[in-house]
């Protein structure tokens, strides 16, 4: 069984008892990549030399005796919206062609401080919008399932990472979906934690009430590792949460008694697809035998999920993208080549247009419109504030639930993985494939999506488990039991 | 609003309408949502980090100092301060504005509905209350500069200034004059420096002002707004003066020949040319003014509790008004005195009391403090913190006035040699030889010049009183010590008795 095959887990009691070096490991994923990348196309920058460099120092502190950080020598795949000092930080995004950031996301400096080693940066849709990774101005990532297929999105790159094994753990965003959904079509795991749980400082803004990073991984222990080092209150995000970090790894392999799982009955409607529909309902019987009580609940506001997401996401995207303006940083278009067709623009304002028109994609164009739109005087009270208002609906019915019910569990995704160009040409057909995942950012709740089964065409299906805000030990545990009472998780593709 | 005060000019009475936008820098050590040092006058973009560069993936968090001075400032506005407040963004592109977006304050600032009241010195005006509509705190900007000489735009940008915290203070369009816009604004500013919350700078751009301005014009078929136009790049008081009385005329003007009245367009900007004295058309920032304002996701509300308040509160100290109070009531001082010390700022003021009970006598310490001593720190560009004499050594030179051993002249002397060697009085008058002359001792001296001096007593006599200041120079030559006030007096009193 070849060493990349085991969990990050396993490896870092193997590198600890000195039986495993880090160079072997990082060696031994490199090789993988080199010979699979060039199908899946998962990283868009490579740091090969410097993760060798890193790895050979982690083992001659580790000779040495010297304390090492949590996840020493473990490679870690990085999405590329995070920022890394001194390493291209891209968002996919042509805009960001060239930008080079001089400092280090939170839970990038966390990564080093861990010890972990930072072997490349994953390919992403632009500005994390979008949910097949074909967003990407960079390359389209294929499904190491099915490389005709996408992996999902946005965290499409690190989600294939872990699937075709390039790397053990990956950082992943999620703002509607895209860490969970990335995670079931690849048949990995995906945690997307409470809201405020993980620090945002570093991590390009989509938008910024929903966005929060977390781990992507191969099985639910390397999930609560790396949850360990990611989460914590950050005096540089006064948005992250100042609550106790439970002891994950050290709680992840015990059982829950008395569990109450909530099922949501508007989640099983029109659109579910049979085979995830009956992979959900046998994950469901397997908690059953493990002792869980199903209780079926309401969540009246959640149908709404879609559309007020649709209306705050744009509206803090507008506003959060306007700092690529071509002025400070990122592409400029060139003045004399640029479109000069509009005599009544000045100079600045057709560096602007010209350098936004070049360097943004359609999608991250149409959210920019959505949200300006939104936000427009006149607007903003049918639109933005409206959206508030739901959102507030959506949380409570969240609340109301967690009163019932200890976890709310669900399908991730309606559909397995899609061919690639399935969608592209339907962008309301994409956006539908937040429609289980939304509203848990909307209410800033956790989320975990880990693999219950395969599609006839061999495709991975995903569970989704919910949890109220800051519960991700109860998460974990309960995710755990499911994992260790199946194979799903051990199933790699073939390719 | 309040129903205007008609004041002819040009055969058709109208009134004035000023209301002013005061943006204030408030002086912490660190800017408002990083840590970057807010040091005026460094090297351009060297006090910068991710933040405020608004790089990506950079987040705020706000200085608690700015919002406590904020808080300090508007309760001595006499605002009200809600207990929740939060922070919105103002959408806008601009090269200086690296974020895409201004952090301000938008439909919940952090105070409200207060007032500061207005007096002239030389009775321009009746003494009035201007209400404030609202202060809230915002991030400033950085600086453009441009350079389009020889027809290459060449436009640089310095972030140093990017995210020092400014306080917005938004007073009701309660002025009717340039006068009354210029007390308010120098009132403001004053308060702001006995707060110690700013350094009130016009020109290095910590005190910045830009005017509301309008006329109300009585016609027959009743009285009509002129469009209201905004002022900026007034960078002192008397621009600010000059720019409102310049926009009255402009505007009126205007009025009589276009007819335009308020709605007719929407509200123009014109920017303060110092050179010229005319106020002109700026060019419009972004042409529609929606700024789609929308709270910002990246900072927690703040919440603030009646203890904060109340702590706040005790922190506000003495402020002009209540000084200048102090002054006339207790210390009896005229109304210049007064106000030249209350203007100079709360050092100068606490140096003034601490002097007046050294000596017991406030109209010699306010003389004192109003006449040589403000010479003194203008000359040497000092602040009363610099100047060398300390209160109480100060008051022992005035104590030998007091006692009749120094003539204010010769004070003046021994005061001008203190400053310069730093020694005290006594030992300055020793030096110079200066020591009482007794009395019976300079009777003597007098009758002495009296009798040897024939030809200038029957000048004296002749009615000519201004002959004995002969007598007075003979005897400071004999005894430089001598007081000439008494020498004339005991010499005309001589000559009287002959």
């Amino acid at each position: 069984m070849s060493i990349i095959s085991k969990s990050a887990t396993q490896q870092r009691e193997m590198l600890r008892t000195g039986e495993l070096t880090s160079v072997e490991l990082t060696t031994a994923y490199l090789e993988q990549i080199k010979s699979r990348e060039s199908a899946v196309k998962a990283f868009v920058h490579l740091d090969e030399q410097q993760a060798l460099d890193a790895a050979q120092q982690i083992d001659t502190r580790r000779a040495a005796g010297e304390p090492l950080g949590d996840l020493a020598g473990i490679p870690v795949a990085v999405k590329d919206n995070l920022c890394s000092e001194g390493v291209p930080t891209t968002c996919a995004s042509k805009i960001l062609s060239g930008f080079i950031p001089p400092y280090d996301a939170t839970v990038v400096a966390k990564l080093k401080t861990a010890d972990a080693i930072l072997i490349g940066r994953t390919n992403m849709d632009e500005f994390a919008m979008g949910s097949s990774t074909e967003n990407s101005s960079i390359q389209v990532t294929s499904n190491p399932w099915n490389l005709q297929c996408i992996p999902g999105g946005s965290s499409g790159g690190s989600a294939a990472c872990i699937a075709a094994g390039f790397a053990p753990l990956a950082l992943g965003s999620d703002t509607g979906g895209s860490i969970r959904q990335p995670a079931a079509l690849c048949g990995i795991v995906g945690l997307k934690p409470s809201y405020g749980r993980v620090s945002r400082y570093g991590l390009v803004a989509f938008a910024s009430s929903l966005d929060q990073i977390g781990p992507m991984t191969g099985n639910v222990e390397d999930a609560a590792l790396l949850l360990q080092v990611l989460a914590g209150h950050d005096s540089h995000d006064s948005t992250s949460a100042d609550v106790t970090v439970d002891g994950y790894v050290e709680n992840v392999t015990q059982p829950l008694s008395g569990l109450t799982l909530g099922v949501v009955d508007e989640h099983y409607g029109d659109g579910l697809e049979a085979e995830i529909k009956s992979s959900v309902e046998e994950a469901i019987r397997v908690y059953e035998s493990l002792g869980a009580t199903i209780k079926h609940i309401e969540m009246p506001h959640a149908s709404y999920g879609i559309a007020t997401y649709y209306i705050i996401a744009p509206c803090e995207a507008s506003s959060n993208l306007a700092r690529f303006d071509g002025a400070h940083y990122g592409h400029r278009a060139d003045p004399s080549t640029s479109d000069q067709t509009s005599t009544s623009e000045d100079a600045l304002t057709r560096m602007y247009r010209s350098s936004r028109a070049a360097g943004f994609g359609d999608e991250v164009k149409r959210r920019i419109m959505l949200g300006t739109y939104a936000l427009s005087e006149g607007y903003y009270d049918a639109f933005y504030l409206k959206a508030l208002k739901v959102r507030r609906l959506i949380r409570q019915d969240y609340d109301n639930a967690f009163k019932d019910v200890d976890l709310l569990i669900g399908p991730v995704t309606a559909c397995s993985a899609f061919k690639q160009g399935e969608k592209t040409a339907d962008p309301m057909a994409m956006y539908m494939e937040d429609l289980f995942t939304v509203t848990a950012n909307l209410a800033g709740v956790a989320g975990i999506s880990i693999p219950c089964g395969l599609t006839d065409a061999g495709l991975p299906i995903g569970v989704q488990l919910q949890s109220a805000p800051f519960q991700e030990d109860k998460l974990l545990r309960a995710a755990y039991m499911f994992q260790h009472a199946t194979d799903w998780h051990q199933r790699r593709p073939e390719f | 609003m309040s129903s205007p005060e008609t004041q002819p000019m040009g055969g058709t009475p109208y009134a004035v309408v000023v209301g002013l936008e005061v943006h204030v820098q408030l002086k912490t050590n660190t800017k408002l949502f990083c840590r970057c040092p807010t040091t005026f006058g460094q090297p351009p973009n060297t006090q910068t980090c991710p933040v405020c560069l608004g790089l990506p993936g950079s987040l705020p968090v706000m200085n608690r100092h700015a919002f406590e001075l904020s808080m300090k400032t508007a309760l001595a506005l006499n605002c009200t301060i809600p207990y929740f407040t939060k922070w919105d963004r103002k959408n806008y592109f601009y090269p200086d504005l690296p974020k895409g977006y201004q952090t301000s304050q938008f439909d919940l600032p952090m105070s409200e509905h207060g007032h500061l009241n207005i007096f002239s010195e030389n009775d321009e005006f009746a003494d009035k209350q201007i209400r404030i509509l609202r202060a809230h705190l915002e991030e400033d900007a950085g600086k453009s500069m441009h350079d389009e000489a020889a027809g290459v735009a060449d436009s640089r940008i310095d972030l140093n200034r990017t995210g020092t915290p400014l306080l917005e203070i938004v007073s009701e369009p309660d002025m009717r004059s340039a006068a009354e816009a210029k007390a308010y604004l120098q009132e403001l500013r004053l308060i702001l420096l006995y707060l110690g919350v700013s350094d009130c700078n016009m020109q290095e751009g910590s005190l910045r002002c830009d005017a509301n301005v309008n006329l109300h014009i009585d016609t027959p078929a009743g009285t009509i707004a002129t469009p209201i136009v905004e002022i900026k790049n007034m960078n002192s008081f008397r621009a600010v003066q000059r720019g409102i009385e310049f926009e009255v005329g402009r505007q009126y003007t205007l009025w009589q020949k276009d007819k335009q009245v308020l709605g007719d367009m929407p509200k123009q900007t014109r920017g303060w040319d110092e050179g010229a004295q005319v106020t002109r058309a700026q060019r419009e920032k972004e042409e529609s003014s929606d700024y789609r304002y929308f709270p910002c996701p990246d900072l927690v509300p703040v919440v603030v509790t009646d203890e904060e308040i109340q702590a706040m509160q005790q922190q506000i100290g003495t402020l002009p008004a209540s000084l200048r109070k102090q002054l006339l009531d207790d210390h009896q001082l005229t109304a210049h005195t007064s106000a030249v010390i209350v203007n100079q700022g709360l050092g100068f003021a606490d140096y003034f009391l601490a002097l007046a009970t050294a000596i017991d006598d406030s109209r010699l310490a306010g003389n004192w403090m109003q006449g040589e001593v403000l010479r003194i720190l203008n000359e040497q560009e000092q602040t009363i913190q610099q100047f060398k004499l300390s209160a109480a050594e100060l008051g022992e030179l005035l104590k030998f006035i007091q006692s009749g051993d120094l003539d204010n002249s010769k004070a003046k002397d021994v005061f001008a040699v203190m400053i310069e060697s730093g020694q005290s009085a006594a030992d300055v008058m020793a030096e110079l030889g200066i020591e009482k002359v007794d009395s019976s001792q300079l009777e003597e001296l007098c009758q002495r010049l009296v009798d040897n001096n024939p030809k200038i007593v029957a000048d004296v006599q002749s009615g000519n009183p201004k002959a004995v200041g002969a007598l007075i120079g003979q005897a400071r030559k004999e005894n430089s010590n001598v007081d000439p006030g008494q020498v004339r007096q005991i010499c005309l009193a001589l000559i009287e008795k002959l």
